[in-house]
């Protein structure tokens, strides 16, 4: 995949002239928090819309352009019957599409209703069900449509993100790590929340990408950049267990933010049914 | 645009999708001559069940999981939270925790003020689209807007780990509470914000908003001693007073078909009739402007802006005033602090009910949790401010409209977006909001 340079010719600008990327800022289900991520860039998103034309960002501006976009940025998940068909829309009107965030990685906190019976989950919070538009799942954007890159994170880490814009505008993929949390604790130097505390802690097992920062602030990580590669899921909840977590506590550390992602969902299956003696493979 | 448009007797105008709003909405207005026939603001923001799953999760994963239902204002939904749970299990929490969660949510109205004053609403005044292209002409100003906010970001972060989602406040303290030489390191920031706050309501002043009043019944938090963010009774602007227990009591939430957001509305249908009432920083200011700090004080002045006033165009002003009092408060916290040691009291659950109001950005935020003797959630209930106001943007809107629709369908939307703007939903928040279509017909 190239680079995000504008294509002259995609949309019947003159070639040869100084054409800027069009890039476009999609919100399906989330909290707002990637795209906050590019609003508190403050100086940097001042920089970006003088190398950019963002020609469409709802939650920033009035107007929106039609596609096509040399660049679409998507945050959340599917989740509406709507958004099934908008997000064949963007994908169609996009030369690359970037996913940021948990929502759009794995389906994102509200995935949790995934596992459950939808109906109760609607009757639960709203008096009058049927006025409720919504699909029993949510999920991530790459069940739908192809993905060119992936951000994880809840939120997006706003330095990810400005970088890899950075990359794609000078014409080179980003480069992406899978190393776990641990290595960036070890890097910084802190002390680590498990060994020292015996605290439960996600961190050998979730991305890193967010510098540490809950071990940086004294507590376990609770896996909001998602499963590293490859995560040994059944091996950890037997440690959280020996730390003291009851078997469905332990499991409910991987069921938060990104419980649909399926290095946690199948390895919490793999591990299902004989806590404690789970076969750790190297 | 300046064409007109052909009198005909009926119109529909439509705003499929509200911009310089926290999510998604819709607008749709039907219009007979001078009558409107219908009006709905459609809250097409998918629901989220947030209610649904909290239940069967131990309390101290609340405050990891509610502040994923907003982005913008995620310490308001930990706060609530936190509060609530620790009343219920009578926690005492160590000394200069109240105040380092105060000074927590100084940086989120400093940032989330400023995000809706420069970013949102100022286009709007401007004549502009878009902050993006006000920057061509306000540069300046835009730039001076960003680094407030930008310090609101930064004082987040240095609490909380970063100011989107943060991380380290739990139930019954800190997981860790910053040390008071890395506060003291903001105090020159702050001190520079607090005489930049002069220039943005000079500029502010500067707006031209329409006048708009009509009676309403303003909502917030009333506080003895403090302008409230955390703690207080919940007053009203009509004599209204109850503690944040009986929220449920005094407010219904009903679903209307046409919203994933609950319209909350008070149960004895409120002074001026519909039950409709507004809550937020204009609210507050009304509430509480015996508690304002000398210089929040002094901008209200040199905005113009004395209470009673309840023309909701006032609001932006009440930002940029709660602005410099979030400074304010912010370098007396930091002067005073004390790092609380150890950073978290023990907890010990209980069952019961689990109640609290804490003041996010737009307005009040309610949180009720029902749990059982090992502090799992049984019952979660969440009202959100946004869904607080919903009813009252569209009477509003009912009101304003009749007196506009001379104009295109174009200028009558902007005006419809102004409206809702003030408010500064966050529809995010509210289904747990705004595209305009007009049909006159």
């Amino acid at each position: 995949m190239s680079a995000v340079q504008a294509d002259a010719r995609a949309d019947g600008r003159e070639a040869g002239a100084p054409a800027r990327p069009r890039v476009a800022v999609f919100k399906l289900s989330s909290c707002d928090g990637c795209q906050l991520q590019l609003l508190d860039a403050e100086e940097a998103l001042l920089e970006l819309a003088g190398a950019v034309d963002i020609v469409l960002f709802r939650e920033a501006r009035g107007r929106s352009e039609p596609g096509p976009y040399d660049l679409a940025i998507v945050e959340g998940s599917i989740s509406t019957p709507r958004q099934l068909e908008e997000i064949k829309e963007i994908r169609a009107s996009a030369r690359f599409l970037i996913a940021v965030g948990a929502c759009a990685l794995s389906g994102g906190i509200q995935a949790l209703r995934n596992a459950v019976e939808y109906g109760d989950t609607v009757a639960r919070v709203y008096p009058t069900p049927a006025y409720v538009r919504a699909l029993a799942t949510s999920t991530p954007v790459s069940d739908h449509v192809r993905v060119d890159l992936e951000l994880p994170g809840c939120p997006v880490d706003r330095g990810q993100l400005l970088g890899a814009l950075a990359a794609l505008l000078g014409g080179h993929l980003p480069r992406r790590s899978t190393a776990p949390v641990c290595a960036e604790c070890k890097r910084r130097g802190y002390v680590c929340v498990v060994v020292a505390r015996g605290e439960p802690c996600l961190g050998p097992v979730t991305n890193t990408g967010c510098g540490a920062i809950c071990p940086g602030m004294g507590r376990g990580c609770y896996g909001c950049f998602g499963p590293s590669q490859p995560p040994n899921v059944a091996a950890l909840v037997r440690r959280f267990e020996e730390l003291g977590d009851a078997p469905e506590r332990a499991r409910d550390r991987f069921r938060l933010i990104t419980s649909s992602a399926p290095a946690f969902r199948d390895g919490l299956a793999a591990s299902a049914g004989e806590p404690g003696r789970t076969e750790v493979t190297p | 645009m300046t064409h007109t448009v052909a009198r005909t007797p009926n119109r529909v105008v439509e705003i499929p999708s509200i911009a310089r709003v926290e999510g998604e909405g819709a607008l749709h207005l039907k219009l007979s001559g001078s009558r409107i026939l219908d009006l709905r603001l459609e809250i097409y923001e998918p629901p989220r069940f947030f209610e649904s799953f909290l239940v069967g999760r131990r309390y101290d994963e609340v405050p990891d999981i509610v502040p994923r239902i907003c982005g913008i204002c995620p310490v308001a939904y930990q706060m609530s939270a936190v509060h609530g749970i620790e009343r219920l299990f009578e926690t005492d929490v160590p000394a200069g925790t109240r105040e380092l969660r105060r000074l927590l949510y100084c940086g989120e109205w400093i940032e989330s003020h400023m995000l809706h004053v420069h970013l949102l609403a100022a286009p709007d005044y401007l004549g502009c689209e878009s902050a993006i292209t006000m920057a061509a002409t306000e540069r300046e100003a835009l730039e001076r807007g960003l680094a407030i906010k930008r310090l609101g970001n930064d004082l987040m972060a240095a609490i909380g780990g970063r100011e989107i989602h943060p991380v380290s406040p739990r139930v019954g303290g800190f997981s860790k509470a910053p040390a008071t030489r890395e506060l003291r390191s903001f105090l020159p920031r702050l001190e520079e914000a607090l005489s930049r706050t002069e220039e943005v309501a000079a500029w502010v002043a500067g707006f031209d908003p329409p006048a708009f009043a009509r009676p309403a019944e303003l909502v917030g938090l009333w506080h003895p001693d403090e302008y409230p963010m955390n703690e207080g009774a919940v007053r009203s602007t009509q004599g209204r007073e109850f503690p944040a227990e009986r929220f449920e009591d005094v407010v219904e939430e009903l679903h209307v078909p046409h919203s994933n957001a609950l319209h909350a509305r008070f149960r004895d249908g409120g002074t001026f009739g519909g039950g409709s009432y507004v809550v937020g920083p204009l609210a507050r200011v009304n509430l509480n402007a015996d508690t304002l700090t000398p210089v929040a004080r002094a901008l209200a002045t040199r905005l113009g802006l004395t209470v009673p006033q309840a023309d909701p165009f006032w609001s932006t002003a009440a930002r940029v005033v709660e602005t410099a009092l979030a400074v304010e408060e912010a370098i007396r916290l930091i002067r005073d602090y004390e790092q609380p040691a150890p950073p978290a009291a023990d907890v010990r659950p209980r069952a019961g009910r689990a109640t609290w109001v804490t003041e996010a950005p737009r307005g009040i935020l309610y949180h009720r949790y029902d749990l059982d003797d090992e502090g799992i959630v049984r019952e979660a209930r969440i009202v959100p401010p946004t869904s607080q106001n919903l009813r009252h943007m569209e009477d509003d809107l009912r009101a304003f409209l009749p007196s506009a629709l001379d104009r295109d369908d174009d200028e009558l939307g902007r005006l419809a977006e102004m409206i809702v703007r003030t408010y500064d939903p966050c529809i995010s928040c509210a289904t747990h909001f705004l595209t305009l279509e007009v049909q006159r017909t």
